[in-house]
């Protein structure tokens, strides 16, 4: 029966053969692996820990991709679930001394409670909305933070102090080795269920409400519950990354999650390619080393040299450094 | 489950109303088991109100649809498919960045479980109904003759092929009953031809039932089993296509032009 429909145009046609180039994702997946265990050996302990911030950016950026990227609804506010979770993982191991680990998972539900919290009445809301709803979320926490009233647990104005953990074990790390090893040991946990999610029902669910809500509640989903649980997992996974950076910072403070905060995740979420698994990294990367960069170059006005490269980024890579990767294979064989 | 002789869908005294405007004024009608159902009118007919009554996107003024017994009218609209009631959309709507594989998997989304850990986990209760909801998606695509554009944003497709995509994206949850919202629109005269041949190919391998709402007179007319015609939100007519052709309003309201024209 197909035969007797109009044949596709021969343009669609030429463009759906993909000849074979196709890497074998084992081999990734070591060179991936082999490409995170390398600064343990050559990078310095300052460097370590760019990379160990980075590679926190990088999970807090997924979080937020999750949310705005894949399922449209566009949070300037996720710094707020950032500050969250760092201040979880400060109290805990400062005011109740429980260990490291812990604090982690802690952070995780906490801030996945509140993020359902905010989504619920946020699915009022829709695109420019929502974006200044959460933007306002990010403008109040640091103003939050300081209230006298939780001084006791906040430390108010002074913040909080904390020391990172020991390697256990006796293991042949230092501290800056070992919490690197730890941060992207889980970070690449996070990205693997992350893109299982992705590339599963609900992943589709969640892209699928963002293109065409009408046609996704047609197929059965709903949004309501959908759009509410993706904000509270994206929350989730941007809280575990600020309990991370409690630890790896060691310290907490409000003036450590201004709203710019917030922008410099979205930022980082664009640079490395909206609704993409694996952009966040190279997001993380840049709102770590972008800025020093721009420092180096010029000390009185970092912040225009930051600028400057950061619309060349988005010029050279409109779809994000994500985009450049998808189409790469394309541009290798046009050679 | 109500008997073998119940309707699959029985539409009851429904009223639509927008403001002070009554789009239907009380039409009912059934739609049996395994039948091809054309539900025609002018424009303005009240047409697309009652389509988009039954499919769940509006709630009657008055009235009740129900299928198999169940009254539907008053579920929210993501229950429909899980229901059995699969639809197309008039003007397309597809989730334009989504490849034409992922469109058409998006369908299955109301008859999976897996939430949120399961699929993040991979448990294997999750991973089995993502096989078999691929292994259906791959087997649409087949028949659909789309699996050469299986991996295509569903965007960079022409109309037609687009339409397709909406067909296999409602079948793959295998609904009882399969609602059409102007399937011939926009396209050419070979496509509309093979669409009869193609819904009766679906209706037997599906085991459904079809209501559609179309402009294209000749289409519904040899496709249908049954014609039900509005005019002014009113049933003027409700038989066999021969029958509803012969109809005096029909003839005045619909086919008026048409018939001195010839």
């Amino acid at each position: 029966m197909a035969s007797q429909f109009s044949e596709a145009p021969p343009s669609l046609r030429s463009g759906v053969v993909r000849p074979g180039f196709r890497v074998d994702p084992r081999l990734l997946w070591a060179i991936g692996i082999a490409l995170l265990l390398l600064p343990l050996f050559t990078a310095e302990s300052y460097r370590l820990f760019q990379l160990t911030l980075a590679a926190i950016y990088a999970i807090a950026i997924l979080g937020l991709n999750l949310v705005t990227g894949y399922n449209g609804q566009i949070s300037l506010g996720h710094g707020a679930f950032y500050a969250v979770g760092a201040y979880v993982a400060a109290i805990m191991l400062d005011k109740l001394s429980l260990p490291w680990w812990s604090t982690l998972p802690a952070a995780a539900v906490i801030c996945g409670i509140v993020g359902w919290g905010i989504g619920r009445p946020a699915l009022r809301l829709g695109g420019l909305y929502l974006a200044l709803t959460t933007f306002s979320l990010a403008v109040a926490v640091p103003q939050i933070l300081k209230y006298k009233g939780i001084e006791d647990w906040t430390g108010g104005v002074q913040g909080v102090l904390v020391t990172k953990p020991d390697a256990p074990f006796g293991l042949p790390l230092d501290v800056d080795q070992f919490l690197y090893l730890v941060t992207v040991g889980i970070a690449l946990g996070v990205f693997v269920l992350a893109r299982n999610l992705m590339a599963s029902r609900i992943g589709r669910a969640m892209m699928a409400i963002r293109d065409h809500a009408l046609a996704a509640e047609a197929m059965g989903m709903d949004i309501a519950n959908l759009k509410t649980a993706t904000f509270a997992v994206s929350a989730m996974i941007t809280g575990l990354a600020g309990a991370l950076s409690a630890i790896a910072v060691e310290f907490v403070s409000p003036d450590s999650f201004q709203a710019t905060l917030s922008i410099t995740l979205f930022v980082g979420m664009v640079v490395g390619g909206v609704a993409s698994i694996i952009g966040p990294i190279f997001g993380g990367l840049f709102v770590v080393f972008v800025p020093n960069l721009a420092e180096e170059i010029s000390k009185s006005a970092p912040g225009v040299i930051y600028g400057c490269i950061l619309i060349a980024f988005l010029f050279v890579l409109p779809g994000g450094v994500a985009g450049l990767l998808r189409r790469l294979p394309a541009l290798l064989r046009r050679r | 489950m109500s008997g073998n002789s119940a309707a699959l869908l029985e539409v009851r005294d429904i009223v639509i109303r927008f403001g002070g405007v009554t789009a239907v004024g009380g039409v009912s009608f059934d739609v049996g088991r395994h039948q091809i159902c054309g539900l025609i009118g002018p424009n303005g007919a009240g047409k697309t109100s009652l389509f988009n009554c039954i499919s769940g996107f509006y709630r009657p003024s008055e009235g009740q649809i129900s299928l198999e017994g169940q009254k539907i009218s008053d579920l929210p609209r993501h229950r429909m498919m899980g229901l059995g009631i699969g639809r197309t959309f008039q003007n397309l709507a597809l989730f334009r960045s989504m490849t034409v594989r992922q469109n058409v998997l998006a369908g299955a989304h109301s008859q999976g479980k897996a939430g949120f850990l399961a699929a993040a986990l991979r448990l294997p209760s999750s991973t089995r109904e993502a096989r078999e909801a691929e292994e259906r998606a791959r087997a649409l695509l087949a028949m659909l003759d789309l699996e050469q554009f299986a991996e295509i944003p569903v965007a960079g497709l022409p109309f037609g092929w687009q339409k397709r995509v909406e067909l296999a994206r409602a079948l793959i949850s295998r609904p009882k009953l399969l609602l059409l919202d102007e399937p011939a629109g926009g396209l050419n005269h070979s496509e509309v031809d093979a669409l009869a041949e193609l819904f009766h190919d679906i209706r037997r391998q599906f085991d459904l039932s079809i209501l559609l709402v179309e402009h294209h007179m000749n289409l519904v007319m040899r496709v249908s089993d049954k014609v039900v015609a509005l005019n002014f939100g009113r049933k003027i007519a409700d038989g066999t296509p021969a029958e509803v052709r012969a109809t005096p309003e029909v003839i005045s309201a619909y086919l008026g032009e048409q018939a001195h024209a010839a």
